[in-house]
């Protein structure tokens, strides 16, 4: 019975979601109090049927109800506990029920916390919202139903894919889902904006600090998934240009473009109209990523199964919201000039340069992204767009941005004396080059990356640090949260710099059959392969091998790669074992068996890669800290 | 200025609604090729396991082949390789690999990941013989009879279907020429 009362539940939050959407945008229209007060009392609603619904599912899943379809093909009776929870958000139905319960978490959280808000904003903020949810909770209902009866009930399940049976995947799904559906609040934000036909920097700044959390759960989302590619998918690489990966990337790209936008906007009254404009495209992106990952027109290794039904109501879904968006943009957005005005030489035509950079390099992945469905559709044949591509257009775009970054916030607003911050970053160029020269000369391969990525990362570092020591230096300059929120994004960006070229630059790796008591030896690292054993797992049964690690002659420990076959499907899932380290990773893969004992062994030594994810948890916190900045939440009596 | 974003909008909307009734048609894959019926392009290129050897195209003549074109940067290969396996473990016909413009390393190593159907893997890092050969993008497959003329082609994924229902009687018809 509960499977029903979930699909009653779901039904009931679609109604709810109409009304959440049509009384108070009508109300605040017509300025009808009463129907602009069913905002909130609906959110809260909305976030309670939500969670119920959530909550029957991931209960199905744990007493194992296969009488579910959707149980049926992503469990298994022998499937770990833990796994039965992740498994709920596995497959289609499940992640998209994720969607709805966390834009019903956020609409939630706008609906507290809003008690500074004029009423008809917030009303029509939560109106959106509750369009928005309308949307996801029809698409749902009528073509994903996750309560769907299976009938007769399985006395097995399929069991949930085996790559997807991992501590990341818990938490990774949620993470980039927060940051996807945060940017729902700035969108909501600007639509409310142009209906109202005016853009008041109060609630401007009202939005910054839910822009700045989205986009610091994105991060850690998109860190998630390129942290558990490179463990899970066994090859050592984090970041492929797959279709999805992309699909992720935009939204991220369009969204630091809207930080810092949003940023000059607030303060200074410029780039509205273009403000307005990121907040749409940030959250479009996001929905065009849903479409793209789950209508079956690209194909890659992450996409759910591909049903042409979905893919068309998603298509009219988008068609609606980003669409009528722009439409309302085209109709309201307000005219030229605005602001204050600036001069060629200021803050302001730094961050326009930061703003078509990042914009540009969305466009180009975006780009690479449809190219091959454009190729198709166009009959030039199917083609796919390698990641030479993606690299190059997106390091061109990229390495501009990185050498602009310091002169950012040591720029004045409005007008500077161009000479003034050149003058205070040159010492630091210098050194920064510097190094970089020196490092060009000691590397020991990979020359260009290495020194590329040292002298772009001392460049990043040392001009934020002298940021930081004119603002500590100066008697009377405050420092706010805001500051050293962009202070450790930029940090970020240093350390992502190291992790990520010195990675590409320094990786050594060898594969070859090893025989029980040989050994390898990479650089400074010899691996010995002790031996393989088989042993039975909860659902799986694993080749285990010991590989004793040496570093000069020094035992740094044993290492156990695994190759798992899984009984529900056969499946293969190669199990690589990483010694992790701040400096250098050390990852061993088990390969074939290639008779008389010995095996094929794939191992590699990763110098800094995991600075790539430590860069993004900066970034990350830097996005949380500044939405700390109790500037956003002062009250202004009007 | 302001139309802009909604006319850019507007066509990509058009280009994912295409995407979409693409993706229902079930013919989506077929493209003739102006190569069907020629003889099949000469080529000399090193195998992916021993650099040092040469496969040619006269080696692999006297019997017909399957010619599958991969690479390891190529998502739509992660999804063809399972049907690959299964149609090269069916021994029907030799299927060669021809490893397209991808690094020896990570090509190995997809192998090793996925496993390796192929009879041969040729390797064609500088994309010399894509052009003879009229290759898109991968994944392609031909089939070349055993007088090295190529009698079928398919740009895209293989599907179980379109082997069941386009190559194998291509094979069949090729075999009866003879």
């Amino acid at each position: 019975m509960l499977p029903e009362l979930g699909q009653a539940v779901l039904i009931l939050a679609l109604l709810v979601a109409a009304l959440q959407a049509v009384l108070p945008l009508t109300g605040a229209q017509r300025g009808i109090a009463a129907w602009m007060s069913v905002a909130r009392p609906a959110a809260f609603v909305q976030l309670a049927l939500v969670a119920s619904a959530f909550a029957i599912l991931a209960h199905a899943f744990v007493i194992q109800d296969f009488s579910l379809k959707y149980v049926a093909t992503n469990s298994n009776s022998l499937l770990p506990v833990v796994y039965r929870y992740t498994a709920v958000w596995g497959a289609h139905e499940g992640s998209l029920l994720l969607w709805a319960l966390i834009l019903a978490l956020w609409t939630a959280a706008v609906a507290a916390f809003s008690k500074s808000l004029p009423q008809p904003v917030i009303a029509r903020v939560l109106g959106v919202m509750g369009a928005i949810a309308f949307g996801f909770l029809a698409f749902l209902i009528f073509t994903s139903n996750p309560f769907e009866r299976l009938l007769p009930a399985a006395v097995e399940g399929r069991d949930l894919n085996p790559l997807l049976q991992d501590p990341g995947m818990i938490i990774h799904p949620p993470m980039l889902y927060f940051g996807y559906v945060g940017f729902c609040v700035p969108f909501a934000f600007a639509i409310a904006a142009l209906l109202d036909d005016r853009i008041d920097a109060r609630w401007l700044r009202w939005t910054r600090p839910w822009t700045n959390v989205a986009w610091g759960f994105l991060t850690i989302g998109i860190a998630l998934g390129s942290w558990w590619a490179y463990y899970e998918l066994g090859w050592g690489g984090w970041w492929f240009w797959d279709p999805v990966e992309n699909a992720s990337f935009m939204p991220w790209l369009a969204g630091t473009a809207l930080l810092h936008s949003q940023a000059v906007t607030e303060k200074r009254g410029s780039f509205r109209g273009w403000t307005l404009l990121l907040a749409i495209a940030a959250f479009s992106l996001s929905l065009l990523g849903t479409f793209l990952v789950r209508s079956g027109v690209l194909t890659s290794v992450h996409a759910f199964a591909a049903d042409p039904t979905r893919g068309l109501f998603i298509l009219v879904f988008l068609g609606l919201v980003i669409g009528g968006s722009l439409l309302l943009y085209a109709l309201r957005s307000p005219d030229g000039v605005d602001g204050a005005p600036f001069a060629v030489s200021s803050r302001e035509t730094l961050l326009l340069a930061n703003n078509l950079l990042l914009t540009s390099a969305c466009a180009m992945v975006l780009l690479g992204t449809l190219y091959p469905l454009l190729a198709d559709a166009l009959d030039l044949g199917k083609i796919s767009v390698g990641p030479p591509y993606f690299a190059l257009l997106f390091v061109l775009l990229m390495a501009p941005l990185v050498l602009l970054l310091p002169f950012g916030p040591l720029t004045r607003w409005q007008r500077e004396q161009a000479s003034r911050p050149v003058a205070m970053l040159v010492p630091w160029a210098g050194l920064a080059l510097g190094i970089g020269v020196a490092v060009f000369f000691l590397a020991p391969q990979g020359a260009w990356k290495v020194a590329a990525g040292v002298a772009g990362s001392a460049w990043v570092l040392l001009g934020t640090m002298r940021f930081l020591w004119s603002r500590l230096r100066t008697p009377g300059s405050r420092f706010t949260p805001e500051m050293l929120g962009m202070t450790l994004a930029h940090v970020g960006i240093a350390v992502f710099l190291v992790g990520a070229l010195l990675t590409e630059g320094l990786s050594r790796q060898r594969e070859l059959a090893l025989a029980p008591g040989q050994s390898v030896t990479l650089g400074a690292h010899a691996f010995r392969l002790d031996g393989v054993e088989r042993h039975a797992g909860p659902n799986f049964i694993a080749d285990t091998g010991t590989v004793s690690v040496t570093r000069n002659g020094t035992a740094l420990g044993v290492m156990h790669p695994e190759k798992r076959s899984y009984a529900s499907g056969g499946q293969v899932m190669t199990e690589a074992a990483i010694a992790p380290g701040i400096t250098r990773d050390l990852y061993v893969a088990l390969g074939e068996p290639l008779g008389g004992g010995s095996w094929a062994v794939r191992v590699h030594v990763k110098p800094f890669v995991r600075w790539i994810w430590m860069g993004a948890v900066l970034m990350a916190l830097g996005g949380f800290v500044t939405a700390t900045d109790r500037r956003f939440r002062r009250r202004e009596v009007a | 200025m302001r139309w802009l974003p909604l006319a850019i909008f507007a066509g990509l909307a058009v280009l994912l609604a295409a995407g979409v009734l693409l993706s229902r048609r079930p013919d989506r894959d077929a493209l003739p090729s102006p190569l069907i019926g020629k003889p099949a392009p000469a080529f000399s290129l090193p195998v992916l396991h021993e650099p040092g050897r040469l496969v040619s195209l006269a080696d692999l003549k006297g019997a017909a082949f399957v010619l599958n074109v991969w690479g390891s940067w190529c998502p739509s290969c992660r999804d063809e390789h399972a049907v690959i396996t299964h149609f090269a473990e069916s021994k029907r016909v030799r299927v060669v690999g021809y490893n397209w413009k991808d690094d020896r390393a990570d090509a190995l190593r997809w192998l090793e990941q996925f496993g390796n159907p192929y009879w041969v893997v040729v390797a064609d890092q500088d994309s010399r013989y894509a052009l003879d050969w009229g290759i898109y993008g991968a994944p392609e497959t031909f089939l070349v009879d055993a007088n090295g003329v190529i009698r079928w082609k398919h740009v895209g994924a293989l599907t179980d279907d379109i082997i069941h229902d386009q190559l194998l009687p291509a094979l069949a018809q090729s075999e009866q020429a003879r």
